[in-house]
């Protein structure tokens, strides 16, 4: 599918979502509200038919949070990179995709437990690799108390 | 009590912890199982035991430096995660590598994988009760070892790919060795067929265990052998040719069974086709420099970059996020053995806990790869 062909088909799912080229891939900014539905649609559609996700990439910005999901069709052999922002960064939160690709589960909760983001709708929201206590450390502005990192 | 009831035996749902120091969690997984009886209702992974924080690290680590922490996550296939992060920085910085780099960076990459499903294939066979597999495992493994350590002085830990390049050229044996390798191995891989693959018990014990369909696999993103062995075409070599794939002719390893013994079997063929790309390459080195010059602080270009690389574990991924420093905004890495455990679970529901430990190990974790 070309750039054009996905805008439009994008568009006709979700008039607010952007489409641009990337470096690599074709990027599709969605709203954080909008993500699910068009996610689904991504998947389930034949003509884009984003079976597997690949990678699930948080980022933490200066005035929010990036969520990037990389997602391959096993069907046409084309990836697409997914983006979407929560409002907030200090208390961020976005709707789960583990209903549509399982695989979600433990990256959601990988995310979750490194920058704190919320997954609405996970079916288990626990931290992965750190304690309940620990902060958040891929938050830019996580205090390395005991050195691990900053020697 | 009638008879029928006397027959019956009460049983209730209980949780055990296997791991971390199980055996066959490979490291320091730990499997919080629900069982009734010996059958398992529910796996939960407990990870992050040995979680290092690589990622964060990188974030104050400049571009070279980078590779050092990758070959400490998965180092079965350290040379693989090292190539993953130099092919990502040299597109980044629109560096063409010389294609006698390309060539022995795939013949390494190769050589990885047969030291690691050989590891793996030993392994396999001990959790399985065969202890004699670990031992036709290592002494073959040792062979590879020796050619690594006699071009780049280390065993394990390679760090062999540079941005750029290769730290040195290969040493003059190499190509020799490397022949007295393939001519040795050619011999002893019908061994680990006859040792292992046609015993009774153990196929008794891996065909039709752990049976996983093609949907929930891709729906899982099981990569590598593991998610070959139900029909998912995901060979990172042959859909996003890299180095010097594009130059040899292979056969993706694929297989329709689904269950255990086909991701057995995905992998012993696997090793065939590695001493095939080897053979076709290693004649055919061609003459050039081992090396670009970059400069000598590497800054990438604003913007999103991702690699990916077929480790020996499967899909492995390196995303940076460059905001024009010397070191990433922000970097991650998709480590098959992570979304492969994620699998675990649905994976192993319902049957015994001898099968779990068949189904792990036809997983093949490494847990520093899935903990990073």
């Amino acid at each position: 599918m070309s750039l054009e062909d996905l805008n439009t088909f994008i568009q006709s799912i979700e008039p607010a979502a952007e489409v641009v080229q990337g470096k690599q891939f074709p990027e599709v900014m969605v709203p954080d509200d909008r993500l699910h539905q068009l996610a689904l649609e991504l998947k389930e559609n034949p003509s884009t038919a984003m079976d597997y996700l690949i990678c699930l990439t948080g980022a933490d910005f200066e005035d929010h949070m990036k969520v990037i999901y990389h997602l391959e069709s096993t069907v046409h052999n084309t990836v697409l990179v997914l983006k979407t922002k929560t409002l907030s960064r200090i208390n961020p939160v976005l709707p789960t995709v583990c209903d549509i690709w399982q695989t979600a589960e433990f990256h959601e909760r990988e995310v979750f437990d490194l920058l704190g983001i919320r997954f609405k709708g996970h079916p288990d929201m626990r931290r992965l690799f750190l304690s309940e206590e620990w902060g958040f450390p891929l938050r830019k502005d996580y205090v390395d108390e005991v050195r691990i990192v900053d020697r | 009590m009638g008879e029928a009831e006397q027959d019956r035996i009460e049983t209730q749902e209980y949780l055990v912890n296997m791991g971390p120091q199980h055996p066959s969690t490979h490291g320091v997984l730990r499997l919080l199982l629900k069982l009734e009886g010996e059958i398992v209702h529910h796996v939960d992974p407990h990870i992050g035991y040995i979680h290092s924080g690589i990622e964060k690290m990188c974030e104050s680590l400049t571009y070279p430096q980078i590779p050092y922490l990758t070959d400490r996550m998965d180092y079965l296939s350290a040379h693989m995660n090292e190539e993953a992060v130099c092919l990502c920085i040299e597109n980044a910085l629109g560096v063409e590598v010389p294609d006698r780099v390309k060539y022995i960076r795939t013949i390494f990459s190769e050589l990885q994988r047969l030291a690691s499903h050989q590891l793996w294939w030993c392994v396999m066979g001990m959790d399985l009760g065969a202890l004699t597999t670990f031992f036709y495992g290592l002494r073959d493994r040792e062979k590879i070892l020796d050619i690594f350590e006699e071009t780049c002085g280390a065993r394990l830990t390679l760090h062999y790919s540079i941005p750029g390049g290769l730290m040195f050229d290969i040493h003059p044996n190499f190509r020799n060795r490397v022949h007295e390798f393939l001519n040795y191995f050619r011999e002893k891989l019908p061994e680990y067929d006859q040792l292992l693959t046609g015993n009774v018990i153990f196929q008794e014990r891996t065909r039709g265990i752990g049976i996983f369909p093609r949907e929930a696999v891709i729906n899982y993103g099981v990569t590598g052998p593991s998610g070959r062995a139900s029909g998912f075409s995901c060979d990172v070599r042959k859909h996003h040719p890299y180095s010097a794939y594009p130059f040899v002719s292979f056969q993706e390893a694929l297989d329709d069974r689904c269950d255990t013994l086909a991701r057995y079997k995905v992998r012993i063929r696997e090793m065939w086709e590695s001493m095939s790309i080897i053979e076709q390459l290693i004649d055919n080195i061609p003459e050039g420099d081992y090396q670009v010059k970059l400069k000598g602080v590497v800054k990438l270009p604003e913007g999103e970059y991702f690699q990916r690389v077929e480790s020996a574990r499967g899909d492995f991924g390196v995303f940076i996020i460059s905001d024009g420093k010397k070191s990433p905004y922000r970097l991650k890495f998709r480590s098959p053995g992570f979304s492969n455990l994620s699998a675990l679970h649905a994976m192993s529901k319902g049957w015994k806990i001898a099968d779990l430990v068949a189904i792990m190990s036809s997983l093949d974790l490494v847990i520093p790869d899935i903990d990073r």
